[in-house]
């Protein structure tokens, strides 16, 4: 099952507190 | 509930979540706080059980204890063979207590962390309640 990423901070964060889940962040620098 | 940074697509938020290097994983409650910051490269089983170790350690800091426990028991039985699994028989132990309030508990620790953990910090953290 392919992975849903989100790519705006604010809005994963908003997510995660009004479902009250975690949020895991992923830092890359690795080639597109 | 995943978030994606790219240091050319999103470089402030390296500066933003202190990430000064890559591979960098974070795991933050739902109110935003940090509780596991996983860096550098990790094989496949060591670093599921980090990211496991991470919920659990939400779980702690949320002082749900048996939930914690719970998860901190996951890691053991899944990745018994983990850089990991000390670390979750320690915090299984402590939340467990928690729980409890049953020193006793905690006196069981350094008995399991015998054998193939006994080299660990986390038996080293946990020899000070042997009996």
């Amino acid at each position: 099952m392919a992975v849903q990423w989100n790519k705006d901070a604010d809005a994963a964060l908003a997510e995660a507190k009004a479902a009250k889940r975690p949020l895991l962040v992923d830092f890359s620098a690795a080639p597109a | 509930m995943p978030l994606e940074a790219h240091i050319k697509e999103h470089p402030a938020y390296f500066h933003r979540f202190d990430a000064l290097w890559t591979p960098t994983v974070l795991i933050l409650d739902s109110n935003g706080v940090e509780r596991q910051r996983i860096e550098g490269y990790l094989p496949k089983d060591e670093f599921r059980a980090q990211l496991e170790l991470g919920l659990a350690r939400v779980a702690f800091m949320h002082k749900r204890w048996a939930d914690a426990e719970q998860r901190y028991t996951q890691v053991v039985e899944r990745y018994p063979d983990s850089k990991a699994a000390p670390e979750a028989v320690y915090w299984r132990g402590v939340s467990r207590y928690k729980a409890t309030n049953d020193h006793t508990v905690l006196g069981q620790v350094p008995e399991q962390l015998k054998g193939e953990y006994a080299d660990s910090v986390w038996a080293l953290k946990a020899s000070v309640w042997s009996h």
